[in-house]
């Protein structure tokens, strides 16, 4: 029986078109014959496959007739949900939105930037007092300790020890009044200053100015007497932008020298208070003189600026002579008057400092 | 926030008999009472109108095959299982073309549905076959096919209809058809 054969009785006998006695037949060659079993079983689930196929093309198309009927744009359109303006102006236009706010805060930023308001970062001030902590450092001055101890043998001056910060400072009067920065000597327990020759004194605070960020002090020991004559001269006027000038202090443990120019007739973020000076500095430079190439002090080391290279700040001269008539007005008997003629001009710059090194202080800070 | 829905709705017994009756008349009412719904769930979610009539054909046929199985019970109103099925199928469709941003607006009460989503698969494949199997296998050989086992018409109906001379010659051609389908049917999977 060829296959084609066998697939029409299959076909016959599952719709039923057989007569009794051949169905009889057919299912005794079934149950014997389990090829034939497995023939119509598979025969079976394919037509099946195919009728459900076929319904399912005949649903499908039904549904697509009625589908047809509606009016799917109007529904569509009728429940949309709109949202309101703001939202569909953001939906349609947001990447324009975006690019435009992006130039808005760059334009901004930029001009901030052009116009330095981030420069005006007060954080960036710094103080120049010198902390006096390094091993180094340590060692150096236990040394000079030593160098100290001998010259005290023999001057019977006072033995003096590492301070905790240091400054510098130069005598305001002949008499042994010293300025420095009130930041270098404030919270003080004692305050000590020590000349490059060596010779160190004990200091009394008598005025502090934290506005001015001025302190004055007086020499209060034994060993001392007087200052000769004060070399240098005390500016009252203003000095002028680009004018050559010099400082000297201690920023280590020996005097020294910086030179540059006045940079700008304000401090920092425009304080009237202070020049800013084109010098360089260290810590342990607040609080020395500022001079002008003829021997006037035009401004006190004060700070400078972190990020800026080149940028000190000096304390104007001006300044000196309201702290000098203000120590004046309080007491009776310490009169100030400064010094208004200067022996330095014409001298050479080695020959300045030569004369007014013994004027400068370390200042030394125990607290 | 949702439109009412067609009025002329049909009650949901009236929907499972129409369905085992075969009636068009319910499967129309059925159909244009809820597809306002369906729509409104789709478009709002990243659809088209397209989208919206595939989906919603799909729930109705899976609604049909579950009725028609006698499997279908019942358990929530009519409108509920067409909504959480056809949620359901397109939270997977959007999912599939990543278009899928983690929340869906929703317009109606849905109930979480297991498998029928599945289950409807497993039959669309096959279906999906025979599609392709038919369509490969070309004149006359699908329309003798189509009209014996799909529309039960007779021997002798194909025979005028194809002009063959003789049952016999029709018969040897349909055998032929069929092992081509069968073939061709299974070279797919």
């Amino acid at each position: 029986m060829s296959d084609h054969q066998l697939i029409e009785l299959i076909e016959r006998y599952l719709n039923g078109e057989m007569s009794a006695d051949e169905r009889d037949r057919f299912e005794a060659m079934r149950r014997d014959n389990a090829a034939i079993e497995s023939r119509i079983e598979e025969h079976a689930h394919f037509t099946g496959l195919l009728k459900q196929y076929g319904k399912r093309v005949e649903l499908e198309s039904r549904l697509n007739a009625i589908h047809q009927e509606i009016d799917v744009h109007t529904l569509a359109d009728e429940l949309t949900v709109h949202p309101n303006w703001v939202v569909k102006l953001w939906r349609n236009h947001h990447s324009k939105i975006s690019v435009a706010a992006s130039i808005a805060l760059f334009a901004a930023v930029a001009t901030m930037y052009l116009t330095g308001s981030f420069t005006k970062n007060p954080s960036s001030y710094v103080a120049l007092r010198r902390e006096m902590q390094s091993i180094k450092r340590t060692a150096e001055n236990a040394e000079r300790n030593n160098k100290a101890i001998l010259h005290d043998i023999k001057s019977s001056k006072r033995v003096i020890n590492n301070g905790s910060f240091a400054g510098s400072g130069f005598a305001l009067t002949a008499s042994g009044y010293i300025v420095t920065n009130y930041h270098v000597i404030k919270n003080a327990d004692s305050v000590y200053v020590q000349n490059s020759a060596g010779d160190a004194y004990r200091t009394k605070v008598i005025y502090t100015e934290p506005a001015y960020d001025i302190a004055v002090l007086k020499i209060d020991d034994a060993s001392f007497t007087r200052f000769g004559n004060l070399p240098y001269s005390f500016r009252r006027s203003k000095s002028d932008v680009g004018e050559d000038l010099y400082t000297a202090g201690f920023p280590t443990d020996s005097l020294v020298l910086g030179r540059g120019y006045l940079s700008s007739a304000n401090g920092l973020n425009g304080d009237t208070v202070a020049y800013q000076v084109s010098l360089p500095v260290n810590p342990g430079n607040s609080g020395g003189p500022v001079l002008d190439s003829k021997g006037n002090i035009i401004g006190v080391i004060s700070g400078k600026q972190s990020q800026v290279e080149g940028a000190a700040y000096a304390i104007k001269s001006k300044y000196l002579f309201r702290v000098a008539k203000e120590i004046t007005k309080d007491s009776t008997n310490n009169k100030i008057v400064l010094n208004s003629k200067s022996s330095l001009n014409g001298l050479t710059q080695a020959q300045q400092v030569n004369k007014i090194h013994d004027y400068i202080f370390m200042v030394k800070v125990y607290n | 926030m949702s439109k009412a829905v067609n009025s002329s709705a049909p009650t949901d017994s009236e929907v499972i008999f129409g369905i085992l009756n075969d009636s068009d008349a319910i499967l129309k009412r059925l159909y244009v009472a809820y597809f306002p719904m369906v729509l409104q769930l789709i478009i709002n979610n990243n659809g088209t109108t397209d989208d919206a009539k595939d989906v919603y054909q799909e729930a109705i046929i899976v609604l049909y095959n579950k009725v028609k199985s006698g499997k279908f019970e019942l358990s929530s109103k009519l409108k509920t299982f067409l909504y959480s099925v056809c949620r359901k199928l397109w939270l997977k469709r959007l999912t599939q073309i990543s278009r899928y941003g983690g929340d869906i607006k929703d317009f109606e009460e849905y109930l979480p549905v297991e498998d029928e989503g599945d289950l409807h698969t497993e039959r669309d494949i096959q279906f999906e076959k025979m599609d392709g199997a038919l369509k490969l296998l070309g004149e006359p050989c699908k329309t003798i096919i189509e009209d014996f086992y799909i529309h039960n018409h007779s021997m002798q109906d194909i025979c005028e209809r194809f002009g063959y001379t003789n049952a016999d010659n029709a018969k040897t051609q349909k055998y032929k058809c069929l092992q081509r389908l069968k073939k061709l049917f299974f070279q797919q999977g």
